[in-house]
C-alpha cells in the first residue's frame, strides 16, 4: 500500500491549509481519513447500505460522514452534518464530512439533478437513525436500563428522566456497527428538531474568504509538473507536425504528443502556459460544424433518431378543433456553457506499480473513476479519484476532461501532473447545455377553459454511454461517445388543469458540440415556452396573469407558492400589457411564472419587475420575488443562497448567454464573447421559503432556475407588449422586437 | 535568473523569474505559495486574481512581475485568517456571501480597495466598484450586502 501511504503524506503536506479549510469538528481526522488512515477505508465497508459505510463515530464522540455527494458550493456539506447530527444527538459542529473520495466513500451516485440531499442526505439520515437505535441499545446495556427510558442528547445516551449518561464515543468509538441501514428507522419528529431547520453557517466559508480553502486548483504534490494542453484549432483536427524549435527561450519545457494529443509540461507553471501558446504545430483542419446562426431552423429539419411521446392525455389535436381561441408560438434556447469562473483543473499521479490517484472537482468521482479506468486501461481498484472543491460547475463542466488530460500526461511521463485549463479551453471545450427548439399550441373554449395543449420539442437525443474524453479521442483511444445531457424533456407540459395534453420530443441524431448536463437540464427552456404561452392564454382569456393561474390550479402547495409570491411582490391585479408602462424613457412591467419542478418536486413561483429601454433595447430587472417550497428545509440560509443563485444565474443565461461557433470551432471563448450578468444588473431578490417540516424534502439546487426566463419574458411583455421568444434577450434583439 | 523584490503582506519578499513578463499571479501562487488570488481568465476580465498594489485593486494575472518590483502588495491572506478575519472578510462570512467561493478573493479585495476610498458606499457605488468582478454562482445580492455591512463597521 505504498501509494496510499505516500498519498496520505502528500495530502497532509498539502497543508495546514487543507486542515484549516475543513475546520469543522474533528478536523485532523478529516484529512487523515480522506487518505485512508484508520477510520478510513481499511476497516469500513464501501457500501451505502451499511451504517458503517456512511458514518463513523470516533472515541472522542465526533462523527465522520462519508458520501459520494459533493459540495460544489451549494452548501450540502453543512446540511449533511445537520441531518446526521439530528439523529445522533450531537451538535452539527461535531460532524465532519468526507466527500467524493472513491477509496473511503460509498457510491451514492453522482451529485446532479438536485439529488444531494434527496438521496445523499436521506440515506445519511437513515444511517444515523439506525445508529441511534443501536446506540440506545448499547447505552441500555451499559446503564442497565430499558432503551425506551433513554434518549441521546449532547453526544450522550442518557436517561430521559435525568441522571448520568454515557458518551456515544465510549459506546462505539471507532468500532463498527455492522448494521444494514434501516430505511424505516424512526426519525426525530419535526417538533423536536434541534439541528434541522437551523440557518447554521457553512464550515467552508471562513477559509474561502481568507484564502485558506484548498481548491483542486490549489492542490500540489512533490515533484509535480504543470501541464497545458495545445488544443486543435478546429474540432476534430488532426496533428500533422510539431516544431519544438518554437519553444526556444522557454526553459525546462517538454512537449508530450500522443497521436493528435499535444501538450507541454514544465516544473514552472508560467513556462507551461507560455509554451502552450508559443508551440507551433501544423494541423489538418476540419469544418464539421453548421455554425450557430440559424440553429433554430436547422434543428427543425435535422435528421431524427426517433420521436418520443412524453405526455399523451386525451386528444389534444381533436380538442383544439373548433375551440374558441387557438394560440401557438415557437421558442428557442441556444447552446450554453457552464462557464465556470475558474477553469477546470485536476492533478494525476500514475505510479510505476500501476496504481493511480486523481484529484478532481468532479461532481461524480465514482463515475469518473469507472470511465477513466475503462478508457485508460487501469483496473478500477487501482485507481482512486479524490474530490476537492473546485470553481462552481453547475453540471459537468470541463472537469472530467481535465482529469483525463492529467491522467494521460502522468501515465505517459511517469510523474505527477497538474493540468489547469486556460480560459479559452473552459469556454470552448466544456461540454455544453444543448439547444432546444419548442413549438407550443393551446386552445381555449368560450368559457376560457384550456381545452388543448400541445408541445413539440426538437432536442438532441441522448445516445447511451459515457461522454467521450477529449484527450482519449485525440490520443486515438477507443471509448464510448454518449450524448446524454440530463432529463431535458421534463416540464414540457403545463401544470394547469387541461384535459387534452400531448408533449412530443423529436430526438435529433447528431449534435455539433459535445453535450452534458447544465443546471436544471432542459427545464428552463421548457418552462420558458410553457409559461410564456400560459401568459398569452391569460391575455386571450381577458384575465390577470396571477388570477388565470390560480383559477387553473388545485394543489394547495401550488396555490400557496403563487399567492405568497404575488402578495410579497405587491402584485397589481390587472390585464397585460401594462397600460401605465411608460416611466420617463423606460417601459415598466411585471410578470409571473410558476412551475412544479419535474412535475413532482419543488413548487416555485416567481414574479419580476423590469424596466425596458426601448431606444437601446436594454432590460433592467429591478426586483424578483420568489416563493419556494421544497418540503422540509434543512438549512434555510443555505437554501436561500441556492435560490438566490438560481435566480441571478438564470437571469444571466436568459439575458446574455449563447455559445457561438463557426464551421470549425467555438468562437465564444472568453468573458467578452460570452458575457455574463454583472453587478450593475443585479436585481433586488426576495426569497420566501415555505418550510413544510412534515413533508419529505426534495432537492433545491436547481428548481428555482426553471421559471426565471418565463417570468422575465412575461414581464417584458407587460412592459412593452412584445413577446421575446428567443434567448438570449440581447439589447439588439429586444430593440428589434420592439420596433418590429 | 533575475530577482524581483517587493513588499508582500507587510514583508520584504523576493522572487526569481526567468521571464520579466511573467504575471505576478504565477509568482504568488507558485513559489510564494499564496492561493488566495485565483486564475480565472488570464485576460484581466473576471477579477478572480485581484490583489491590492499600492492601495489599488489590481489584476495580478496581467501585471508583469517586473512591474510589481518595489511595490506594496496585499493578498487575501494578508488581510486576516479564518480565526481572525479582517472587517471585510468578517462581513462576507457573516452574510455567507459565497457559494463556490472562487470569485471571493476578487470580491473581498475589490471591496477592500473601495472601502479605503469610500468608507460608506451606497449600493450603486458598490455595484459600480464590483462591475469588473464576475461571479458565476449568482451570489451578487449577498456580496453587495456584505460590502454594505463592512462599510457600516
Amino acid at each position: 500500500m505504498q501509494t496510499i501511504e505516500l498519498t496520505r503524506r502528500d495530502l497532509l503536506k498539502a497543508g495546514g491549509a487543507l486542515v484549516v479549510s475543513f475546520a469543522f469538528g474533528g478536523v485532523p481526522r478529516r484529512a487523515a481519513a480522506q487518505a485512508g488512515a484508520p477510520g478510513g477505508a481499511a476497516d469500513r465497508p464501501l457500501d451505502a447500505g451499511e451504517v458503517d459505510g456512511l458514518l463513523a463515530i470516533h472515541a472522542d464522540g465526533s462523527v465522520t460522514i462519508y458520501t459520494s455527494k459533493v459540495d460544489v458550493g451549494t452548501g450540502v456539506r453543512i446540511a449533511f452534518a445537520q441531518m446526521a447530527a439530528e439523529e445522533l444527538g450531537v451538535p452539527p459542529s461535531r460532524v465532519s464530512v468526507i466527500e467524493g473520495d472513491t477509496a473511503t466513500c460509498p457510491d451514492q451516485g453522482g451529485t446532479g439533478g438536485s439529488t444531494g440531499l434527496v438521496r445523499g442526505g436521506t440515506e445519511i439520515r437513515a444511517a444515523a437513525a439506525t445508529a441511534r437505535r443501536a446506540l440506545l441499545q448499547l447505552g441500555a446495556n451499559r446503564l442497565n436500563r430499558p432503551a425506551a427510558d433513554l434518549t441521546i442528547a449532547d453526544g450522550e445516551v442518557r436517561p430521559r428522566a435525568g441522571g448520568a449518561g454515557v458518551g456515544i464515543g465510549t459506546l462505539i468509538g471507532d468500532r463498527r456497527f455492522a448494521l444494514k441501514v434501516d430505511r424505516n428507522a424512526p426519525l426525530t419528529p419535526p417538533s423536536q428538531h434541534a439541528a434541522i431547520g437551523k440557518p447554521l453557517l457553512r464550515p467552508d466559508v471562513p477559509a474561502k474568504c481568507t484564502g485558506r480553502h484548498v481548491y483542486v486548483q490549489d492542490f500540489t504534490l512533490p515533484g509535480m509538473l504543470h501541464g497545458r494542453i495545445v488544443r486543435p484549432p478546429s474540432i476534430g483536427a488532426t496533428l500533422v507536425s510539431v516544431d519544438e524549435g518554437s519553444l526556444r527561450g522557454i526553459p525546462d519545457v517538454r512537449v508530450v504528443r500522443v497521436k493528435d494529443f499535444l501538450a507541454v509540461v514544465s516544473r514552472d507553471e508560467w513556462a507551461a502556459v507560455r509554451a502552450a501558446t508559443a508551440l507551433e504545430a501544423t494541423w489538418n483542419q476540419r469544418e464539421s460544424l453548421p455554425g450557430h446562426e440559424g440553429l433554430d431552423r436547422l434543428s427543425r429539419s435535422a435528421p431524427l433518431d426517433r420521436d418520443q411521446e412524453i405526455v399523451n392525455k386525451g386528444d389534444a389535436r381533436g380538442a383544439a378543433r373548433g375551440a374558441a381561441k387557438m394560440l401557438s408560438a415557437t421558442y428557442f434556447w441556444p447552446f450554453q456553457s457552464h462557464a465556470s469562473l475558474g477553469p477546470s483543473c485536476a492533478v494525476a499521479d500514475v505510479r510505476a506499480d500501476g496504481t493511480a490517484t486523481v484529484w478532481s472537482a468532479s461532481q461524480g468521482t465514482h463515475g469518473l473513476r469507472g470511465n477513466l479506468a475503462k478508457v485508460f486501461g487501469i483496473p478500477p481498484e487501482k485507481l482512486r479519484v479524490v474530490f476537492l472543491d473546485g470553481s462552481g460547475s453547475y453540471g459537468t463542466n470541463g472537469g472530467d476532461h481535465v482529469a483525463a488530460d492529467a491522467l494521460l500526461l502522468s501515465k505517459t511521463i511517469g510523474q505527477p501532473v497538474r493540468v489547469q485549463w486556460m480560459r479559452h479551453e473552459e469556454h470552448g471545450w466544456d461540454p455544453k447545455g444543448p439547444q432546444q427548439l419548442l413549438d407550443v399550441r393551446a386552445a381555449l373554449d368560450a368559457s376560457g377553459r384550456i381545452v388543448s395543449w400541445e408541445t413539440e420539442m426538437w432536442v438532441p437525443n441522448a445516445a447511451p454511454g459515457a461522454r467521450a474524453l477529449l484527450s482519449a479521442d485525440a490520443a486515438g483511444i477507443q471509448q464510448e461517445h454518449g450524448t446524454g445531457s440530463g432529463a431535458i424533456t421534463q416540464n414540457g407540459d403545463p401544470p394547469y388543469a387541461v384535459d387534452n395534453v400531448r408533449v412530443v420530443a423529436h430526438l435529433i441524431k447528431d449534435t455539433p458540440l459535445q453535450l452534458s448536463n447544465l443546471r436544471a437540464p432542459g427545464k428552463i427552456a421548457n418552462v420558458f415556452a410553457v409559461e410564456s404561452l400560459a401568459d398569452e392564454l391569460a391575455v386571450a382569456a381577458g384575465e390577470d396573469a396571477v388570477a388565470f393561474r390560480v383559477k387553473r390550479l388545485s394543489d394547495p402547495r401550488a396555490l400557496d407558492a403563487i399567492t405568497r409570491t404575488a402578495s410579497a411582490f405587491r402584485w397589481d391585479t390587472r390585464m397585460s400589457p401594462n397600460p401605465r408602462a411608460k416611466q420617463g424613457n423606460l417601459l415598466v412591467g411585471r410578470g409571473i411564472a410558476y412551475m412544479r419542478y419535474k412535475q413532482m418536486e419543488n413548487y416555485v413561483a416567481m414574479a419580476m419587475e423590469v424596466a425596458v429601454n426601448p431606444s437601446n433595447g436594454q432590460i433592467q430587472v429591478r426586483r424578483v420575488t420568489c416563493a419556494h417550497d421544497c418540503g422540509l428545509v434543512v438549512n434555510p440560509d443555505g437554501l436561500r443562497n441556492q435560490v438566490e443563485g438560481c435566480i441571478v444565474q438564470t437571469l444571466s443565461r436568459a439575458l446574455h448567454e449563447e455559445v457561438t461557433f463557426d464551421r470549425s470551432r467555438v468562437t465564444s471563448v472568453d468573458w467578452v464573447s460570452y458575457p455574463i450578468l454583472r453587478f450593475p444588473e443585479a436585481p433586488a431578490v426576495e426569497v420566501i421559503l415555505i418550510d413544510r417540516p412534515n413533508e419529505p424534502l426534495v432537492g433545491a439546487g436547481e428548481a428555482a432556475t426553471a421559471p426565471v426566463a418565463a417570468a422575465l419574458a412575461n414581464a417584458v411583455f407587460d412592459a412593452t407588449g412584445v413577446r421575446l421568444r428567443t434567448v438570449p434577450f440581447t439589447p439588439s434583439r429586444v430593440k428589434a422586437a420592439i420596433s418590429a | 535568473m533575475p530577482r524581483y523584490t517587493f513588499r508582500l503582506n507587510g514583508r520584504e519578499t523576493s522572487v526569481d523569474s526567468w521571464d520579466p513578463a511573467q504575471p505576478l499571479l504565477y509568482a504568488l501562487r507558485g513559489p510564494l505559495g499564496l492561493h488566495g488570488p485565483k486564475f480565472g481568465c488570464g485576460l484581466g476580465q473576471c477579477g478572480a486574481c485581484t490583489v491590492i498594489v499600492d492601495r489599488t485593486a489590481t489584476r495580478s494575472c496581467t501585471l508583469p512581475v517586473s512591474r510589481a518590483a518595489g511595490r506594496d502588495i496585499t493578498t487575501l491572506e494578508g488581510l486576516g485568517t479564518p480565526e481572525q478575519p479582517d472587517a471585510v472578510q468578517a462581513a462576507f462570512i457573516a452574510e455567507q456571501a459565497a457559494q463556490c467561493g472562487y470569485c471571493t478573493n476578487g470580491m473581498v479585495m475589490a471591496a477592500k480597495a473601495l472601502l479605503a476610498r469610500t468608507p460608506k458606499p451606497t449600493v450603486e457605488q458598490i455595484k459600480q466598484a464590483l462591475d469588473g468582478n464576475l461571479c458565476r454562482c449568482g451570489t451578487h445580492t449577498r456580496i453587495v450586502r456584505a460590502v454594505q455591512r463592512a462599510g457600516q463597521v
